[in-house]
């Protein structure tokens, strides 16, 4: 069978499995278009080359599946290098594909050229420039298998206009042949013993769950490693939901923001078991004065994760679920016993962390009259007042804090987030994709402003395409998490940070993008509002929280300092600038 | 090509360089040097000299990269290289387990063709092109060799230098490579 280089490549899309891609097309991606038209995969149409990039992402993390956006040539490539990196940094298997003037073209600056390849080198797994249309499926089958194995994380493949239009003999590949690519999934069984023994004798120990338990399927195995040794997690803001946050041996997020008690565990922990965590200074604080005494046991299926940051005692390279299985059945005693009893008393341990978590809840105050409303009243009722396994989307700042603080995650798969790049307009696209993927879930985006006002155009893509994601916007009228930086580290020398409250007005905003808009200004009207939001299901929702302009996010730890000098609220606010400064 | 790293170059020549030499198996495809440059920039690893040209199987080339490992895990570097798709495999050569060579070409003056015979001769070294006054001389020898010969052209005037940088392999006696990946 005879196809242009355009059909190969849409019907190597359908060969490997794609069900959905978000795209714009453009010049140079044009031949590929066409037969867009014939195939069984939906296309959703963004408006900005970001969104289908960021869409693309949302839908893998919902899925587990990879995420395909299509764009063209030269700008359409550059917008949609922040989704690359942003995917490369929270390894999500993506696969992105541009289009590219014609091969005579190329070095001579033709219109919208521009060396997409060597721009996204550096924010790719892998990348292609395909120069012979024969070779497309077999890129094709690469793409997806190197996007999805191993560490996952984003590929692209840059197809020139001339390519697309060349005929060739359509074959699909058996197999992909990487000799340069052998990731490595099955676990060492003496490292896994080693481990083991560890974990026996640790009177302190904390299971450092991250987001590589997510990418591993490996949420029921984690559950029942952490019940059976009886040992407490931190789940990474990666990995929120991989155990649930009503479970008693959770402790909750760690680091910058985390929970006083899954910070101050992980601080006087004698033995840190990581299971796809990547030691993040947003985790870490000043690595040299993290958890001074823990032994560390480093499960990464990215062995230059090992010693990158923290050099392990026991490194386990290998698949999460996998290692996780592997430790299950060296630690369980082979007369079906119960484990705890042949490891090290941590009675003592277990009643300080109690202490902790009674001494240190998270905590904030919304005044009984109702004003100022307060944005950790409005996550905590949306959490009340949503199903269980609703889908999280957070943008970055002080919005994505307070979302991941105070939502109860029990699912995994249920919060979407931008973790590694901190990527201000996430949430919007992020959230359309996870509808997409996830038609049947309520989805809602916890947005802030700023961020909203990065990528809110997208919601005219959700609502032509009937895509009913919900839009909670804590409007504080600044670039909140900043703000708080200039008022605790330059004196409340405000620069650059105020954008108004009303300007954008966010209600006729999302009703002149086909939304229903909703004004929320005090606390009585926040339920209400949810519950109005949850009845719309014919076009997205946004409502615009008008929040406490100076609330900031608690607990925080100062960069540079130590985990040991965390700042619990208010009270501390004094001390921040002697402790550290402001996070880069 | 000490001068990939920017910033990180300076600050490492202003102390004695810490050396190691890696060899990578490469596929020969368009762009493989540029991602392993750019891995090493974006990286912070210094390299201080590369060498690339295809083995015998022309589907592959060899690359014999000497980074000054200052502030650097030797390791990382080794992890992230195998993690380029197109790195076939890479591996350390201690030079107490390798040998080394480097090829060097330099105009100098030569109003005295037979004083600079005689430095180059020690070396091995042959005059390639020579006029009343100047001579191309070439040499091959051990790096530190080349160095050593290198101070002892300065006096005659050194017009022209270029180094290959340089290339090394296991010796035949050699222990099996440190650090082995992605066999």
């Amino acid at each position: 069978m005879e196809l242009t280089g355009a059909q190969a490549l849409m019907r190597s899309l359908e060969m490997s499995g794609v069900e959905v891609m978000f795209g714009l097309p453009g010049g140079a991606i044009l031949p590929v278009y066409d037969p867009v038209l014939d195939s069984p995969i939906r296309h959703v149409l963004v408006r900005h080359e970001q969104g289908a990039g960021h869409m693309a992402q949302g839908y893998a993390h919902v899925t587990g599946k990879p995420g395909v956006a299509m764009v063209t040539s030269g700008p359409a490539a550059t917008n949609i290098v922040t989704p690359l990196c942003d995917a490369f940094m929270d390894s999500i298997p993506m696969v992105v594909v541009t289009g590219q003037v014609a091969m005579s073209a190329i070095g001579s600056d033709a219109f919208q050229e521009c060396d997409t390849t060597g721009i996204t080198m550096a924010v790719t797994k892998h990348n292609y420039l395909v120069t012979d249309a024969a070779d497309i499926p077999r890129i094709v089958a690469e793409a997806f298998h190197i996007a999805t194995t191993g560490r996952p994380g984003p590929v692209l493949i840059d197809l020139p206009k001339d390519i697309s239009n060349e005929m060739m003999t359509w074959y699909w590949p058996d197999g992909v042949e990487l000799p340069g690519y052998r990731p490595r999934s099955g676990v060492d069984p003496a490292a896994i013993a080693e481990a083991a023994a560890l974990i026996r004798t640790a009177q302190r120990p904390v299971i450092y769950a991250g987001g590589g338990l997510l990418k591993a399927r490996a949420a029921e195995a984690l559950r029942e490693f952490a019940e059976m040794c009886d040992i407490h997690v931190v789940t990474t803001l990666m990995a929120r939901g991989v155990f649930p946050d009503r479970h008693p041996l959770c402790l909750g997020m760690p680091g910058m923001h985390g929970n006083y008690s899954a910070v101050t565990a992980m601080q006087q922990a004698d033995l840190l078991i990581n299971l796809g965590a990547r030691f993040d200074d947003r985790v870490t604080g000043n690595p040299a004065h993290f958890a001074p005494g823990a032994k560390v046991i480093h499960v990464d299926i990215d062995p230059a994760e090992h010693g990158k940051v923290r050099v392990p005692d026991v490194a386990i390279v290998g698949d999460a679920r996998l290692a996780v299985e592997a430790l299950i059945a060296a630690l369980r005693p082979a007369d079906g016993s119960d484990t705890t009893a042949a490891t090290a008393d941590r009675s003592a341990w277990k009643s300080t962390i109690s202490g902790w978590q009674e001494q240190y809840p998270l905590q904030y105050d919304q005044p009984s009259s109702g004003h100022p409303l307060k944005p950790q009243y409005v996550v905590e009722q949306l959490r009340d007042n949503t199903p269980d396994d609703t889908i999280v989307v957070a943008g970055v700042g002080q919005h994505q804090m307070w979302a991941s603080q105070y939502w109860k995650f029990d699912y995994p798969y249920t919060w979407v987030n931008s973790g590694g790049l901190g990527t201000m307009g996430f949430a919007v696209p992020a959230a359309i994709g996870a509808k997409v993927g996830q038609p049947d879930r309520t989805v809602w985006a916890v947005d802030g402003d700023g961020c909203f006002q990065m990528t809110a155009q997208e919601l005219i893509s959700a609502s032509a395409e009937n895509i009913p994601v919900k839009v909670a916007i804590l409007n504080n009228a600044y670039l909140g998490m900043v703000r708080q930086w200039q008022e605790l580290f330059y004196a409340e020398r405000y620069s650059e940070v105020y954008l108004s409250a009303d300007h954008p007005d966010y209600v006729g905003w999302a009703e002149a993008m086909g939304c229903a808009g909703i004004r929320v200004e005090s606390a009585e009207e926040v339920v209400p509002a949810i519950t109005k939001a949850n009845s719309i299901d014919d076009r997205p929702v946004v409502i615009d929280f008008r929040v406490d302009t100076e609330e900031k996010v608690y607990p925080m730890v100062p960069a540079g300092g130590s985990n040991d000098d965390i700042i619990l609220g208010p009270e501390g606010d004094a001390d921040a600038v002697l402790k550290g400064s402001a996070p880069s | 090509m000490s001068g990939a790293q920017g910033d990180g170059a300076v600050v490492s020549h202003a102390q004695e360089p810490d050396l190691h030499i890696f060899a990578a198996i490469v596929e020969n495809k368009f762009g493989v040097l540029a991602r392993v440059a750019g891995l090493f920039s974006r990286r912070g690893f210094n390299i201080f000299s590369l060498a690339v040209a295809p083995t015998d199987d022309p589907a592959y080339s060899r690359i014999t990269i000497v980074v000054d490992v200052h502030n650097t895990d030797v390791t990382q570097i080794a992890k992230q290289l195998d993690k380029l798709i197109n790195v076939i495999n890479i591996s350390e050569l201690h030079p107490s387990d390798s040998v080394e060579r480097e090829l060097m070409l330099a105009r100098v003056g030569a109003v005295d063709l037979a004083a600079v015979v005689d430095v180059i001769s020690e070396y091995g070294g042959e005059v390639l092109d020579h006029t009343d006054d100047e001579a191309i001389v070439s040499v091959s020898a051990h790096p530190d060799r080349l160095d050593r010969c290198e101070r002892q052209l300065r006096p005659f005037g050194l017009h022209v230098l270029q180094r290959t940088g340089r290339i090394a392999l296991r010796a035949l006696d050699a222990s099996e490579p440190a650090v082995g990946m992605a066999s």
